[in-house]
C-alpha cells in the first residue's frame, strides 16, 4: 500500500540500530491482536476436532461415542458438499466479477461533475448499510414475490406472465441480491481510488489524441488495479460464507441449487444438530478457505508490501 | 498539519465520550441479575404466530394477578425459535423459563430429561378437559411434559363462490381425485385464481407435513419395522406425482417457496381456489380484519386417497419449562394460566370467540358461543379426534406421529426430503430423482446414527 | 475533466438514474411501510396513498424498539473500540518494525474471517454458557471484535505505511517513546484512516445477524434479532415488515449517509491508493 501523496520516493529503510532497539516492544505490540485471535482460532478450532472424530448428537446425547473417521467419511461423501463446494465458487466469482465491473463503470460515472451528484452518490451506496436479512427480505417479499412482488406485478401488467424468481433462477436470485448489497462497497472504495487519479496525467494522454475507451483501458484500469485487488479480498472474504440471504430467500433450495458451503454446514449443525457432522464439515471448511486464501493473497499480497 | 490536528481533538472528545458511555452500560449490565427488583424474571420464547401476539397482549393481566413476576417476551420465527430453544435446552443454556414447543419434540425432549413434569398442575385447571389425542401427544410415559396452547388438524378450505359458480357441491369427506378435479374447474390465472395452493417450502414442519398426509392415505410410511427406509415405494411415487401434478397445472408461482404463512396470505387475498392445511387458518380466514374472503370461505374435512387414517395430521404447539429454568414454580404459573380456561374466556370477551385459541379444550367446543362464532368448529374437534399418531399408516410402523415421525433424526430427513421435494416441484429433479435421492439421503441418515447397519 | 460535462448531456441522466435503481428497493420498502396491509399487496402497486402510521404503533406495542436499538448502538461502538484498542498496537509494530512472520500473520488474521462460524456454533455457545456471557452485551462485543479484528489490523496497517518514514524518524531522534511517538504523530496523522475502518466496522457489527440471534435472548438482543420477529408473520404482513425494517436499518443509514465523506476521505489518504 505505498503511495506517493506525501513521498516522492519510498522512504529509506529504518536505520538497523532503531529497529533492533525496537523489536521487543514490537512484538509485544503484536501479541494482544495475536493472541486473540489465536484463542479465538484455537479454541473452537480444538473442539471442533475433538468433536468430529465422535458420533455426537445434541439431540440424542446417550448415543455419543468415538467412530474415528466415520463422521469425516459421511461429510465427503455426501454428494451436497461437493454441490455445495460448487455452488459457493460459483456464487464468489460471479458477484465479484459483478460488483467490481459496474462498480468500475460507475465509479467512472460518479467521477464525472453533474448536477446533484452528492445527493445521487449517498443514494447509490445506501445499499451497503442495509443489513443483509433486511436485503434479502426486501428483496424476496416486495421485489421478487412471484403474486405481490413488484416486477411480478409491472411483467404481469405487461401481459409478459410472472417470473417466479426463487423457483427458477435462485441461484441467480441470490447473485442479484448479494450483488446489490456490495456494488455500492466497490463503487465506494474505487470511487475514491479514482479520484486520486492524478488530473494532469489524464489531460496530457487526452492531449495526445487518446479517446475516451483508450484513456479507461491504459490509464484509468491500471490505475485502479490495487483497489480492485482490495475490494476483491475484503468481498472474497465476505461472500465465502453468505447466509443470510439464503436463509432468508430459498431456504438453499430448491433442491440444492442455493446451498453453499455455509449453509451446508448450517444444515448438519443447527437442524440435525450434528455436532460430530458439522464439526467434520467446519474442519473441511477450513481447509478449503486456506487454499482460498493462498489463491488469494498470492494476487493481493503484491499489493501488501510493493 | 492543523487540519489533523484540530480533527484530532474533536475525535479525542467522541472517544472518550463513547468510551464513557460504554462504561457505565457494562456496570449496568454487570448488575442485572434474575431477580433484579424483588420481581422474578421469566423469559418466555415464542413463535410470531397470531394466537401468540393475542397471549403477549393479554399477559398485561397474568401481570397484574401476580405482581411479582415479571415477563420477558422473545418472539421469533419458527425456524429461528426451534433452532434456538433447541441449541440452549441440548447444551444447558438456561436462557429461557417457558419454551414453546410443538408435539414432535415434547415426548423427545421429556425422554432426555430437559423438561420438567407438569403432573402438579392445580385441579382447577382440569387437565381432563383437555382433548385426548393432544394430550397423548405431549406426554412421555403417560406424564404430562406440555401444556397446549393450541392444537391443529389439517383440513380443506375452498371458496364458496367459485364453487357455487362452477356447480360443485362439496361432501364432508372429499377424495384427493375430487379435488383435483375442482382444481381443474376453479383454476383461473387469468383473474389471479389459481386452482389449488398446497405447502412448498421445503422443511420437515412445511411441506413434508403435508406430504406425509398424503403419503399415508395413499398407503406409504416413512420406514418398515427395522427402520429402513421405504420412500421408493410404489405408494411414495403416486402420492408425489399426484403432489408434482396437480400444482405444476393449477398452483400458484413459486409454490416451492410458499409456507403456511405464505399460502395463508394467498388465500386471504383471494387467489386460491383450494386449500389444504392447518386448521388453525379456519379462524384467521373467517376473520374479515385479517381476510377478504372470509364470508365466501368453505371447509371440509382433508381429502383422503384409500386409508383415511393418516390423511390429517395432528399438531400443537405446547408450552413447557426447561429443567433449568431458575424459577420453575413462577413458570409454572405462568403456563397453567395460559392454556386455562380462563383465558379461554379472557380471549373471548376482548377479542370473541372466534379467536379462541382452537383444538385444546373440550370445554371449549362444548360452548354454545364458540359453536355459533366457528362454524368450522366440528370439523376442526372431529378431524382432530379421528387423528391417530399410533397408526398413521396401513402397514404397520415402529415410530409413532402421523406427518412426522418421533425420533430426533426425523428433522434432518424430513427436511432433506422435504429439499428434494420442493426441487421437484419447482422441476428441476423428475419425481423418480427426486425420490430415489430422498431415499439416499435417508439410508445414508439412518446408517450415520447407527439405526441400520 | 469539467470541461466536456456540459458536452455530454446524458451523463447526469445516467448519473441519477443508476443512483435511483440502487436506492429504488430501500424507497419502496420505506413508503410500503406507510401504507395498509391491504393497500401494500394492491394491484396495481401503488405510489400515492394516503400514509399511515399505524403500522409503527402496532410494531412498538408488540417489541420495544429502544431497546433492541440501544443495543445495537453499544455492541457496534464498544465491539470498534475494543478493535481499534488491540488493532493499532498490533498495526503500529507490524508496519514499522516487520519482520519476517509479519505478512504470514496478516495473511493468517484475514484466513481466518473466511471459516463459517455456524460450524463452530455449539462449542461457542457451551464455552459462552461457561463463562456467564451468553445474552450479555459484553458476549456480543467480544465476539464482534474478534470477528472483525482481521480488516480492522491490516486497514489501519496499511494507513500506517503511508506515513512517511522521515517524520517518525525525526521523533525519534528527540527521545520520544514508542507510546508518544504512537499517541502525537501516528495517530493524528492516520486519523482520517482510523476513523474509516471504525466506520466500516461500525456497520459490519451493526448488520451481523448469526451471532446476535444465537447469543443474545432477551437483555442484549440488538435489531437483527428484532426483525427476525417479524420476518415471517401470519397473514399479510408486508407493511408491518416494511416498518420494522425500516426502523432496523433507519440508525445505520443515517449514520452511513451522514459519515460517507469520512469514509470516503478516509479511504482516500489509505488503503486504496
Amino acid at each position: 500500500m505505498t503511495s506517493s501523496i506525501a513521498t516522492p520516493s519510498h522512504s529509506p529503510p529504518p536505520k538497523t540500530r532503531a529497529r533492533s532497539h525496537r523489536s521487543v516492544p514490537a512484538r509485544l505490540l503484536v501479541a494482544p491482536s495475536v493472541i486473540a485471535l489465536v484463542l479465538w482460532m484455537v479454541v473452537p478450532l480444538a473442539m471442533a476436532i475433538w468433536f468430529a472424530f465422535q458420533r455426537y448428537n445434541l439431540l440424542i446425547p446417550d448415543n455419543r461415542e468415538f467412530v474415528g473417521f466415520a463422521n469425516f467419511a459421511y461429510i465427503l461423501t455426501d454428494p451436497a458438499l461437493w454441490i455445495s463446494i460448487g455452488i459457493t465458487l460459483v456464487l464468489v466469482v460471479s458477484v465479484l466479477a459483478i460488483t467490481i465491473g459496474l462498480g468500475t463503470l460507475c465509479a467512472v460515472l460518479f467521477n464525472q461533475d453533474f448536477a446533484g451528484r452528492g445527493i445521487a452518490r449517498v443514494l447509490a451506496i445506501s445499499p451497503f448499510f442495509v443489513m443483509p436479512t433486511v436485503s434479502a427480505l426486501i428483496w424476496k417479499n416486495m421485489l421478487m414475490h412471484p403474486v405481490n412482488g413488484l416486477f411480478a406485478q409491472i411483467t404481469r401488467g405487461l401481459g409478459l406472465g410472472a417470473i417466479d424468481w426463487f423457483a427458477d433462477f435462485p441461484l441467480l436470485a441470490i447473485i442479484i441480491i448479494v450483488s446489490w448489497e456490495w456494488m455500492p462497497f466497490a463503487l465506494l472504495i474505487l470511487l475514491t481510488a479514482i479520484q486520486s487519479l492524478d488530473a494532469d496525467q489524464m489531460e496530457a494522454a487526452r492531449m495526445d489524441g487518446a479517446s475516451a475507451t483508450q484513456l479507461f483501458r491504459f490509464v484509468v484500469l491500471p490505475h485502479l488495479s490495487r483497489a480492485i485487488a482490495v475490494v476483491a479480498m475484503i468481498e472474497t472474504i465476505f461472500f465465502l460464507t453468505i447466509f443470510a440471504e439464503i436463509f432468508v430467500t430459498t431456504g438453499g433450495g430448491p433442491g440444492l441449487a442455493t446451498t453453499n458451503l455455509a449453509y451446508y454446514i448450517y444444515l448438519k449443525a443447527l437442524l440435525e444438530f450434528d455436532v460430530g457432522g458439522a464439526s467434520a464439515g467446519g474442519l473441511i471448511a477450513v481447509v478449503l478457505a486456506n487454499i482460498v486464501a493462498i489463491f488469494l493473497m498470492r494476487s493481493v499480497a503484491r499489493n501488501l508490501d510493493t | 498539519m492543523h487540519l489533523f490536528r484540530r480533527a484530532s481533538r474533536r475525535a479525542r472528545g467522541l472517544v472518550a465520550f463513547l468510551i464513557g458511555l460504554l462504561l457505565v452500560q457494562l456496570v449496568n449490565a454487570c448488575s442485572a441479575g434474575p431477580q433484579a427488583g424483588g420481581k422474578t424474571r421469566l423469559t418466555i420464547a415464542t413463535v410470531n404466530n397470531g394466537d401468540m401476539v393475542v397471549m403477549q397482549d393479554l399477559s398485561s393481566h397474568f401481570e397484574a394477578d401476580n405482581p411479582d413476576i415479571e415477563l420477558r417476551w422473545v418472539v421469533l420465527e419458527e425456524n429461528i425459535l426451534r433452532q434456538r430453544t433447541t441449541t440452549d435446552v441440548a447444551s444447558q443454556g438456561g436462557q429461557f423459563d417457558v419454551l414453546t414447543i410443538g408435539s414432535y419434540e415434547a415426548p423427545i425432549w421429556a425422554r432426555r430429561g430437559w423438561l420438567r413434569s407438569l403432573d402438579g398442575l392445580p385441579a382447577d385447571y382440569d387437565v381432563d378437559d383437555l382433548l385426548d389425542p393432544i394430550r397423548t401427544g405431549l406426554s412421555y410415559e403417560d406424564t404430562l411434559y406440555a401444556v397446549p396452547f393450541y392444537g391443529e388438524s389439517s383440513m380443506l378450505y375452498y371458496r364458496t363462490d367459485l364453487f357455487d359458480e362452477a356447480g360443485i357441491t362439496v361432501p364432508q369427506n372429499p377424495t384427493y381425485d375430487q379435488v383435483a378435479e375442482w382444481a381443474e374447474q376453479v383454476h383461473d390465472p387469468e383473474n389471479g385464481v389459481y386452482g389449488m395452493c398446497l405447502r412448498g417450502k421445503p422443511g420437515w414442519g412445511e411441506n413434508m407435513a403435508f406430504l406425509t398426509t398424503l403419503v399415508n392415505t395413499f398407503g406409504g410410511r416413512w420406514f418398515d419395522m427395522d427402520w429402513n427406509p421405504t420412500i421408493d415405494t410404489p405408494e411414495w411415487q403416486n402420492a408425489v406425482n399426484y403432489y408434482v401434478n396437480v400444482m405444476n397445472q393449477y398452483g400458484p408461482p413459486g409454490a416451492s417457496s410458499n409456507g403456511f404463512n405464505e399460502n395463508l396470505a394467498l388465500f386471504s387475498t383471494g387467489k386460491c381456489g383450494m386449500w389444504i392445511d392447518a386448521t388453525v387458518a379456519a379462524g384467521l380466514l373467517s376473520n374479515p380484519d385479517e381476510s377478504q374472503v372470509a364470508d365466501v370461505v368453505g371447509f371440509a374435512r382433508a381429502p383422503v386417497e384409500s386409508y383415511p387414517n393418516g390423511s390429517n395430521w395432528l399438531w400443537s404447539w405446547a408450552l413447557a419449562i426447561p429443567e433449568t429454568s431458575q424459577s420453575p414454580e413462577a413458570a409454572e404459573r405462568f403456563v397453567a394460566w395460559a392454556t386455562s380456561k380462563e383465558y379461554v374466556q379472557l380471549v373471548a370477551e376482548e377479542y370473541g370467540w372466534v379467536a379462541v385459541p382452537p383444538g385444546t379444550r373440550k370445554s371449549t367446543y362444548a360452548n354454545p358461543n364458540y359453536q355459533a362464532a366457528a362454524p368450522f368448529a366440528e370439523i376442526v374437534l372431529n378431524s382432530i379426534q379421528s387423528a391417530d399418531i399410533t397408526n398413521p399408516s396401513p402397514e404397520p410402523t415402529p415410530y409413532k406421529g402421523v406427518q412426522y415421525v418421533d425420533i430426533p433424526e426425523f428433522q434432518a430427513i424430513g427436511t432433506q426430503v422435504g429439499q428434494r421435494m420442493a426441487a421437484a416441484l419447482a422441476d428441476n429433479l423428475t419425481v423418480e430423482q427426486a425420490i430415489a435421492r430422498s431415499q439416499n439421503v435417508a439410508e445414508r441418515f439412518m446408517r450415520h446414527t447407527g439405526y441400520i447397519e | 475533466m469539467a470541461s466536456n460535462t456540459s458536452t455530454r448531456w446524458w451523463i447526469p441522466l445516467l448519473g441519477w438514474l443508476v443512483a435511483c435503481l440502487l436506492f429504488f428497493p430501500i424507497f419502496w420498502m420505506f413508503i410500503t411501510s406507510f401504507k395498509t396491509e391491504v393497500a401494500a399487496v394492491a394491484t396495481p402497486p401503488q405510489l400515492f396513498f394516503q400514509p399511515t402510521l399505524e403500522n409503527y404503533v402496532a410494531i412498538q406495542e408488540r417489541a420495544s424498539y429502544f431497546t433492541f436499538a440501544w443495543n445495537s448502538v453499544v455492541i457496534s461502538l464498544g465491539a470498534t473500540i475494543l478493535a481499534l484498542l488491540l488493532a493499532i498496537p498490533a498495526a503500529y509494530a507490524m508496519s514499522f518494525f516487520p519482520t519476517k512472520g509479519t505478512k504470514g500473520t496478516l495473511l493468517w488474521m484475514l484466513s481466518t474471517k473466511m471459516l463459517p462460524a455456524v460450524g463452530v456454533l455449539v462449542p461457542i455457545y457451551i464455552l459462552a454458557r461457561e463463562t456467564g456471557l451468553l445474552d450479555t452485551r459484553i458476549g456480543l462485543i467480544i465476539i464482534y471484535t474478534l470477528i472483525n479484528l482481521p480488516i480492522v489490523v491490516w486497514m489501519i496497517y496499511s494507513f500506517f505505511k503511508e506515513v512517511p518514514k522521515e517524520i517518525l524518524e525525526a521523533d525519534r531522534m528527540d527521545g520520544a517513546s514508542t507510546f508518544q511517538e504512537l499517541r502525537h504523530v501516528l495517530l493524528p496523522l492516520a486519523l482520517p484512516g482510523i476513523a474509516s475502518t471504525a466506520l466500516l466496522s461500525i456497520i459490519l457489527s451493526w448488520n451481523e445477524a448469526f451471532w446476535s440471534l444465537n447469543l443474545t435472548t432477551f437483555d442484549a438482543a440488538p435489531l437483527t434479532a428484532f426483525i427476525a420477529s417479524f420476518s415471517s408473520p401470519q397473514g399479510l404482513f408486508w407493511a408491518k415488515l416494511s416498518a420494522a425494517s425500516t426502523m432496523a436499518i433507519a440508525p445505520i443509514l443515517i449514520f452511513g449517509w451522514v459519515s460517507q465523506r469520512q469514509l470516503v476521505r478516509g479511504l482516500t489518504f489509505g488503503a486504496v491508493k
